[in-house]
This record gives structure tokens, sequence and C-alpha cells, in this order.
């Protein structure tokens, strides 16, 4: 059942993908890519990552797609106000993806296994064994950039309070 | 899987999903009387006995009414706005544990949907989750008010959730559970979580307040400036979904607030209550004092919504991202070193 629920998911996760390149309307990219994190997120509970899963969900799902969402809702991009993309600008484009693409393909290439992989810790993504994980063997890293995250959001908070000062 | 838990589960479902729809519906009738009582007034009294007929005699005047779709709104995304603010705001329900493990017959039965061991994380993505309901819905639209309507919530939900966040790490760290059901097991009797974090639970309950767009944070759906805002251009049963979610969205933030705050089915005594009433009762008489507390959470929503003038949008923000922030991460580092204490000695 795991496989045939796997190949139904990751079918729905690359045409949501897919319609997230190839959709006119941005606001439709985004919600495309909503679905595609969703799908992720089915892809990490069966894969028994549930912690994972749940902060894909909240962190993904819940606040950045939000925050896309609400920055292309500001915008408000109509076809009237696009700006026209010149043929120089069409070829750059191409030559750009083409360049992914062959970089992927040649990273694919190189990364086929013959032999699959075996988890040693089945249970490794639920919460307790990943927290101790963290907090053993990467707490110096893991402390470090919860440190960095929290300094940006202090900041975020004192930029505010300064423009009221000079306001008042 | 046997084809009892299957149907044990399902009954569980069913039951869960009718009372939520049924305590909304009534919620509107009590937003009503409570409206009316604060404000010196009888309320609804025409339909039924008290008006308690009032919730359907609504319910069919919303399915009756016209359905409009404007010409220029994008039709599928308006059409699955309002089912989105209504799938958010049923699934919260999922992990709740309604009671202790309860005998039917001779067979043990889990007042619990799901015994997920993130539960908490799963509700907090639920709830952050609910504004796209609005947002999708306000951008269909394709009108200015709503689209106004949207961004404000998208900002107010994103602003609200980070202390909202903070608030449950605090939690964590006293309970030391992300599952709902340990959670509430360990609030056994007396030692429920709202003594030990009443800065906590008050930050939660703001955010609560925010989340769920009620009023004062009714900032979407301000009529004086947006005209009703995100519901501007719908009628008839979407207009519908998109109030009843909010009841709904009520129903469920007051449950989780009496369950990770205020013991869920616990209560003083219950030891002595659950030898009086045996197996069966017991649990069931916990899962009553349970409701009990939902309800006056519920009651006390309607009461700050009838009391307290809505704020106004930079007070909101100032709110959020200057007093509750800091007041959050501040219950975080006290907690933290009075736990770091309590453990030494």
């Amino acid at each position: 059942m795991g496989t045939s629920v796997f190949y139904f998911v990751a079918t729905l996760s690359i045409i949501s993908a897919l319609m997230v390149v190839f959709a006119k309307n941005p606001i439709h990219s985004v919600l495309y890519l909503i679905l595609t994190f969703f799908t992720f997120t089915i892809h990490y509970v069966l894969l028994n990552a549930q912690f994972l899963a749940v902060v894909n969900f909240i962190v993904y799902m819940g606040a950045i797609m939000v925050l896309f969402l609400f920055v292309l809702m500001l915008l408000n991009l109509n076809k009237e106000n696009e700006p026209n993309k010149s043929v120089l600008l069409r070829i750059i484009g191409v030559i750009a993806g083409g360049c992914l693409v062959v970089t992927l393909i040649g990273s694919l290439k190189s990364a086929v296994i013959n032999t699959p992989l075996e988890l040693k810790d089945q249970n490794l993504g639920l919460v307790e064994n990943l927290g101790k994980e963290l907090f053993g063997q990467f707490m110096l890293p893991f402390e470090l950039s919860s440190l960095l995250l929290l300094s940006a959001m202090v900041g975020a908070i004192l930029l505010t309070k300064k423009e009221e000062k000079t306001n008042g | 899987m046997e084809i009892d838990f299957v149907i044990e589960k399902f009954i569980l479902v069913t039951a869960i999903f009718a009372i939520s729809l049924l305590i909304a519906m009534y919620s509107t009738y009590a937003e009503r009387k409570v409206a009316a009582f604060l404000q010196d007034r009888l309320g609804p009294d025409r339909a039924g006995p008290f008006g308690i007929l009032q919730p359907l005699a609504d319910g069919v005047k919303m399915f009756m009414k016209e359905e409009i779709i404007p010409a220029n709104a994008n039709k599928w995304l308006f059409m699955i706005g309002p089912g989105l603010a209504m799938l958010c705001a049923c699934i919260g329900t999922a992990v709740i544990p309604w009671g202790q493990d309860m005998m039917v017959g001779d067979r043990l039965v889990k007042l619990q949907v799901a015994d997920v061991n993130v539960g908490l994380l799963y509700i907090f993505g639920v709830i952050s989750l609910g504004v796209y309901g609005v947002m999708i819905g306000g951008w269909a639209s394709n009108n200015k008010y709503s689209l106004l309507s949207s961004i404000r919530a998208a900002s107010q939900n994103i602003s609200y959730e980070i202390a909202m966040g903070l608030s449950i790490i605090a939690l964590l760290l006293v309970t030391n559970s992300l599952s709902l059901r340990e959670i509430v097991a360990q609030q056994h009797g007396w030692q429920w979580n709202v003594l030990y974090q009443p800065l906590g639970f008050i930050i939660f309950m703001v955010c609560a307040f925010a989340e769920t767009n009620r009023a004062p944070f009714d900032l979407p759906e301000c009529e004086a400036e947006l005209n009703g805002g995100y519901t501007i251009e719908y009628s008839s049963m979407k207009l519908g979904f998109y109030l009843f979610a909010e009841y709904i969205n009520m129903f469920v933030s007051s449950t989780i607030m009496a369950a990770l705050y205020f013991g869920g089915y616990n209560y003083p005594g219950m030891d002595y209550m659950a030898t009086l009433l045996g197996p069966t009762w017991g649990p069931l008489f916990g899962t009553f004092i349970f409701f009990l507390k939902i309800f006056a959470f519920i009651f006390f929503f309607m009461w700050v919504r009838w009391t307290i003038p809505r704020f106004r949008y930079d007070q909101l923000m100032n709110l959020g991202w200057k007093g509750l922030i800091p007041l959050a991460i501040a219950n975080i580092i006290v907690t933290g070193i009075v736990i770091a204490i309590v453990n030494k000695f």
C-alpha cells in the first residue's frame, strides 16, 4: 500500500510543481506551490518523519506561503502593468534554464544508487529522537542558527521602534 | 486494520463533526442572546419558544438567497474560498482527547480520533492554515475592499502566530510532551497548566482571538472601513460558510484553550467520581465537564466581543509585535530558569 500511495502523491507533486511554472497568473502559481508543499508533507509522513512533516506544514504552508500571497496581493500584478520581456531577456532565460537542467541531469546521473538505503533507526524522524540528535551531536550549529533567527526577529521589532522615535 | 476499529473511529468522527456543527449553529443564537443581554434587549424570540429555532430559520434563509458570482471574479477560487475556510475550521478537532478511555460493553474506546505524537504542532498548523480561506476568497472576489481585507487578514495572522508559537514553547517546557493526550492526562485533578503558565495562557488567548478574527481583532471584516471585508461579494450559503466557519473556529479555539490550559476533561475529585460512576459513565462525565469549560470560553469570546471596541490597525500591530512577542520571549526565559532551578534542587 505504501508504494502505491507514494506513486500517487509523487505524481501529484510533480503535476502541481509543473503547474507552478506554467500557470499564467502569479497568484495561481503560489496556490500550486502551496499544493506542492502539501504533497511534500505527505511524503514526510510516509517516510515516518512526523516532526519534519508538521514543521513543513506550519512553516512553509502556514507562514512562508501566506507571506508570498500577501506580497503578490499587495503588488497586484496584472496583464497591463506587466513589463515587456525583450527577446534578449528570453534568450538569457532559456540559456540559464538549460544550464540548470544539464546540471541537474548530471548530478542525478552520478547519484545513482543501486542498493537501497537502509535507515539505521526507523524512528529517527520522531520528535524525541530528532531532538536528541539536534541537542546532542549538532548542539552548536543548532543553537547558533536559532540565535540568528531570534536576532533577526528582534531586529525587525527594533526597526519599527526606531522609526517611531524619529517621527514623534 | 480491524473492521470494528474503523467503525469505532467512524462513529467518533461523525459524532464530533455533528457536535461541532451543532455547537457552531447554536453559537450564532447564543451570540445574539448574549449581545441582547449585555445591551439590555430581548434578542431573537420569534422562532419557537425563546427563539431557539432561530438558527434553523437563518440557515433556511441562507440557502434560499440568490447566489451571485461576480462577473470579474475568479470563479473557481471564489468557490474554493468558503470551502477552504470550512475545511480548516473542521479538521482541528481530530487530535483533541475528548475524555479518558471509556468502557463500552467490554471494549476500551479511546475518545480521540487520532493520537498523533505531534498533536500540538498539528493544531498549530491547522490554525495557521485557516487564513487561506479568507485570503483566497478575498482575492478572488476582485473587489478592492475584499483585497484589502485579505491583506489585513494575512498580516494579522502572521503577526499573532509568532506570539502564539512562543507561548506554546513555554507550555512545552512545562509539559515535556507534544502529544495532546499526554498534555491533558498530566493535568490530573487540579494540576491545570494555567496555574504554571498564567502569562502564557493570557498571551495564547489574545492570539486565539486574533487568529479567529473575533472582535476586538476583527479588522478583516471591519464594517466601518471595509464594508464587511472579504465577505462583501459573497451571497447565499457561501457567505453562510464564512460566517459559520468563524463560529466553528471559535469552538475549536475554546476547546484547545480548555484542553491545553484548563485541564480538558480533568476536574477536582475526578478519582472519587470515577469510582462512583464506573468505567463507562465516569469518563463521559469528564467529557461533560470538558464541554462546560468549552462553553464558558465561548461565552467569554462573546462577552469580549460586546464589551471591547475594535482595535485600530496600528494598535493591533503594536500589541502583537511590541507587546505580546517580547512578553512571550520573557515568559520562555523565566519558565526555563525556574524549571532549571526546580530540577536542580
